[in-house]
């Protein structure tokens, strides 16, 4: 089996107070082993949804969870309470956009890293340690030994992304999930952990998943982009036949609206109104109130996601 | 509507005329003590703005770029006199801040617009009145300031029929944005500080807001400074740049210039971090190693040394000036370019160039 | 001012209007069941002291030695009688009076001096804010029923006395509260924005601080009213407060105190009052903080 993930007809919806809200709708997505998938899209797009589904992190009681996900021959949604820890960390682990959130302040991380090693593996503590120390090497942290001991607010805003990598990588997952990890780190750093993911990627052969709004940052990394929308997909292809011959008019809004392939003082070529409002979907296309080639069609039926040749897909009438 | 701009108003309190620049800082410096560890320990400081001199022209838009800690939002603070500056001055239209203006009248010609649209809104205010505090404390009738409210809203392309009434709570952050604009405008500004103010928002939004900035300015004769850790944004946007380094100004000049041909080796870098757009020609190596140094404790002499490519040993102890480039399209802090200053780049310089290939510049991937 | 109409619009448009912030609370405050209960108790007992004279069944002052504490029930004293053959019931709604009296007046004037002083330090900062709460730090060391039964001493037995210390013993907490409260709000960037415009501190404070820092120093000192009636018991209980023969929860309960073995039911009722009283305001401003925290 060369797929790592597969996701079938992922739907979530949220039924915590007032409506109901169907953050990601029927979300289909194939990860190939070795490979780096990005989900792109804006604020309520449902990517990080998405991505949180595959280690059934939400919350049971207010988040409804239904489809299909296989990770690495586990099927998530079937797993026991049990099943599912053993597939988190070993599996597949997350990094997230905050590493202070994700980083217990009270301990080391040295011991944060050697503890979760011990608690998946059957290793001594020297050799736990011995591991930690490696991994901080390989996420290219310097003078790893001394870090080893410090609290995470005692490093800078890279350093902290880099031992979050560590951790995450401490017990070899196969599958690694980002969500947005380089979105509040400076320009400088974020090539800097771009880099080391995809290093990290090549060497060990993961497999990633990484959520961005930031089409720049999805370049840089990606093999594959899926362009979410109003918790859609609404296309998806290799990088370079998203970015050169998008065909969604959301993706070609997208990558007209950049200021990087705008002249000084132009105007640029805008996407009208604003992102949808997901507790008052239309009935139809959900970008149909934005794009100037709607139709009566498409106000009327969600278009169904149509795969073309070299695996392009969308989800458009009109494309 | 009000759609015609305000030439008189902009006029009748012009000065010294489109030669004289709008606002100028001399020697700006301000720095922050460190509470100590332990009971009577001793703290540093964090040199947050470091003798800091610049001018933005009328009409211009100045851009300003760096990483974080580099002084870029200490400085727009400075600039509105939300904090105080322990050294320097800064001089609007001719006139000496604090001395010859007083605060009360620079602050009617100066405003900001900040980056986080939900925490620079009072949420128990509607829209409207948010809008109308400034004029009404400058006196205007209620009346007026809330039809001022209204044109202003409408100029920012929100229905004030639909928005006036509402929360901040129920709008979206582009939305919100807009009414801060709208906010800033409502004192009838010269100059507008945008501290990061389109970084919070989806890339569709910002594509909005950046044409909505670019046609007030027009509407309006506004001058823009534009703060942004976006050098796409800042390239897309300005005039002039000023690139910032841990309190210190690294680079200053004609922005298409300094993006073209960067004499700075940090504005180079800072221009190769920039993801690419282009999946053949992804970045390969990592143009600056490591995070930006903690401004508690610089370093001596040119404070990028450490980072830097180009560092020789007499970087870690002269502090480099201002100087003019080869092409003198701009200025850069950095000894390679000061003739005679022990730097091995600058013999060559003192040479006649020979042709502008062998500009003494690490790749300058723009 | 018609000048200026004119120039821009000479009739403003009717705008729509979103229902404003404490409208809203006041919906989901209306929608709490327990939180309404609570109130519900309160707005009852504020209604017995009102109309004590009314309701009373009997002269809450009358004694008589054969009626000396009579049981839960007997024919005439459905609450029985006190040690002085007092009808309880009755007393217990004259009691209401000057219990609720004690407990409800401390509050709002501790509310008005701490929150005045906390918002001034929090929004002056530095120096200011360092003299007033360290100040305020002093009284805040004592646990507050010694400092309460201390200022009360020092002044000397009496109501008035004792509603003044009680006032006083609250002052540091409400403060302590808002000072945190306002210390938040002036780092946030509207406040900026304001001084941005030239606005003078007290107009800031007026128009943006008062609005978003009173509703969490309102919920703190709505929980301080059930301290405020244990203290005022507790005073009267020491002698220190109400006077005999006045009927009052706290000092009916100290006078009874001697019967506890023969009537055990009779001596509670005061502190069951009490405590009802107590529960009822906790209750009711664990309710306004959840009605008040609903984001967006």
């Amino acid at each position: 089996m060369s797929n790592m993930v597969s996701i079938e007809g992922l739907t979530v919806t949220f039924t915590g107070r007032g409506k109901p809200v169907r953050a990601v709708d029927h979300v289909s997505l194939e990860l190939e082993k070795g490979s780096v998938l990005v989900l792109l899209g804006e604020s309520g797009s449902g990517k990080s949804v998405t991505l949180r589904s595959l280690l059934r992190l939400h919350p049971e009681k207010t988040a409804k969870v239904e489809g299909r996900i296989m990770v690495d021959g586990h099927d998530i949604m079937a797993l026991s309470k049990e099943g599912i820890g053993a597939v988190r960390g070993r599996t597949v682990s997350m990094i997230f956009q905050e590493p202070m959130l994700a980083l217990d302040p009270v301990y080391t991380l040295g011991q944060q890293i050697t503890e979760a090693i011990l608690r998946h593996e059957e290793v001594t503590p020297q050799e736990a340690h011995a591991r930690a120390l490696e991994l901080f090497e390989k996420v290219q942290i310097p003078s790893p030994e001394r870090r080893l001991n410090a609290y995470p607010h005692e490093m800078s805003g890279g350093m902290r992304q880099r031992a979050m990598i560590a951790l995450a990588l401490a017990c070899k997952p196969k599958v690694l999930l980002a969500d947005e990890p380089t979105t509040a780190l400076d320009a400088t750093v974020q090539i800097q952990i771009l880099l080391l993911l995809r290093a990290l990627q090549r060497e060990l052969g993961l497999s990633i998943v990484f959520v961005t709004h930031d089409i720049g940052v999805a370049v840089e990394i990606a093999d594959r982009i899926a362009v979410m929308y109003a918790g859609r997909i609404v296309e998806s292809g290799s990088v370079a036949d998203i970015l050169h011959a998008p065909r969604h008019p959301y993706t070609r809004g997208l990558l007209a609206s950049r200021v990087e392939r705008a002249k000084k003082g132009d105007r640029l070529k805008t996407i009208p109104g604003s992102p949808p409002d997901l507790t008052a979907l239309p009935p139809g296309c959900a970008f149909a109130p934005r794009c100037d080639m709607a139709s009566q069609a498409c106000r009327e039926k969600v278009p169904d996601l149509v795969t073309g040749p070299y695996d392009h897909a969308v989800a458009c009438l009109n494309a | 509507m009000m759609t015609a701009p305000h030439p008189s108003i902009l006029d009748e309190r012009d000065r010294g005329g489109p030669a004289q620049s709008l606002l100028s800082v001399n020697a700006l410096v301000k720095h922050f003590p460190v509470k100590g560890s332990g009971f009577f320990g001793r703290g540093g400081v964090v040199r947050a703005v470091d003798g800091v001199s610049f001018e933005i022209r009328k009409g211009e838009t100045l851009g300003v770029v760096g990483e974080s800690g580099c002084g870029k939002s200490t400085t727009a603070r400075l600039l509105m006199h939300l904090i105080q500056p322990d050294r320097g001055e800064i001089i609007f239209d001719g006139e000496k801040v604090g001395i010859d203006l007083p605060l009360s009248e620079y602050r009617r010609q100066v405003q900001m617009v900040f980056q986080d649209s939900y925490a620079s809104l009072n949420p128990r205010l509607t829209i409207e009145d948010s809008i109308t505090f400034g004029p009404r404390i400058h006196g205007m009738a209620e009346t007026a300031a809330r039809a001022k409210a209204h044109d202003l809203l409408a100029r920012v392309g929100l229905d004030p029929s639909r928005f006036a009434g509402r929360y901040p709570h129920e709008l979206s952050g582009g939305q919100r944005q807009r009414v801060n604009i709208a906010r800033a405008l409502a004192l009838d500004p010269r100059l507008l500080i945008l501290d990061e103010a389109v970084s919070a928002l989806d890339k569709s939004v910002e594509a909005q807001v950046l044409n909505l900035l670019q046609d007030l300015k027009a509407d309006f004769g506004l001058t823009y400074m534009f703060i942004s850790h976006d050098l796409n944004v800042v390239r897309f946007m300005v005039d002039r740049v000023m690139v910032m380094y841990l309190g210190t100004v690294a680079e200053l000049g004609d922005g298409e210039a300094v993006f073209a041909a960067p004499s700075h080796p940090y504005t180079a870098a800072l221009l190769a971090s920039m993801p690419k757009m282009d999946p053949a020609e992804r970045t390969i190596e990592a143009p600056l190693t490591g995070d930006p140094p903690n401004p508690i404790n610089p370093p001596s002499g040119c404070r990028f040394h450490p980072r830097c490519k180009l560092a020789e040993p007499v970087c870690a102890s002269i502090l480099p000036p201002l100087t003019p480039s080869a092409a003198g399209t701009s200025q850069a802090a950095c000894l390679a370019l000061v003739p005679q200053s022990g730097h091995s780049h600058a013999d060559r310089l003192a040479m006649p160039p020979l042709d502008p290939e062998s500009e003494p510049m690490p790749e300058a991937s723009a | 001012m018609s000048v200026l109409q004119q120039s821009t619009a000479s009739v403003l448009p009717p705008i729509a209007r979103s229902p404003g912030y404490w409208s809203g609370v006041v919906r989901r405050v209306s929608r709490d069941p327990v939180a309404m209960t609570a109130l519900m108790v309160i707005v009852s007992l504020i209604l017995m002291a009102v109309f004590a004279s009314s309701i009373a069944p009997a002269d809450p002052f009358k004694s008589s030695m054969l009626r000396r504490l009579k049981p839960i029930g007997t024919p005439g004293f459905p609450l029985g009688a006190d040690e002085l053959g007092r009808d309880m019931l009755s007393r217990l709604i004259y009691g209401a009076r000057l219990s609720l009296l004690m407990g409800l007046t401390p509050v709002p004037i501790a509310f008005v001096i701490g929150s005045a002083l906390g918002i001034s330090a929090g929004y002056a900062g530095g120096l200011t804010n360092t003299l007033i709460m360290r100040t305020i730090d002093v009284f805040y060391a004592f646990p507050s029923v010694l400092l309460a039964v201390a200022l009360s001493g020092a002044l000397g037995a009496g109501l008035t006395n004792a509603l003044v210390s009680i006032t006083l013993v609250f002052i540091p907490p409400i403060a302590r509260v808002a000072e945190s409260v306002t210390t938040q709000v002036r780092s946030l960037d509207y406040i900026d924005a304001a001084r941005a415009s030239g606005a003078h501190a007290w107009t800031i404070i007026r128009v943006h601080v008062l609005g978003n820092v009173l509703g969490p120093i309102f919920v703190y000192a709505t929980g301080l009213v059930s301290v405020s009636m244990i203290l005022a018991s507790g005073l009267s209980f020491l002698g220190l407060g109400v006077r005999p023969p006045e009927p009052e929860w706290g000092l009916m309960l100290n006078t009874l105190r001697t019967a506890i073995y023969n009537q055990p039911l009779v001596a509670a009722l005061p502190g069951m009052m009490i405590f009802i009283t107590s529960i009822a305001f906790n209750v009711l401003a664990d309710g306004l903080r959840s009605a008040m925290d609903v984001k967006s």
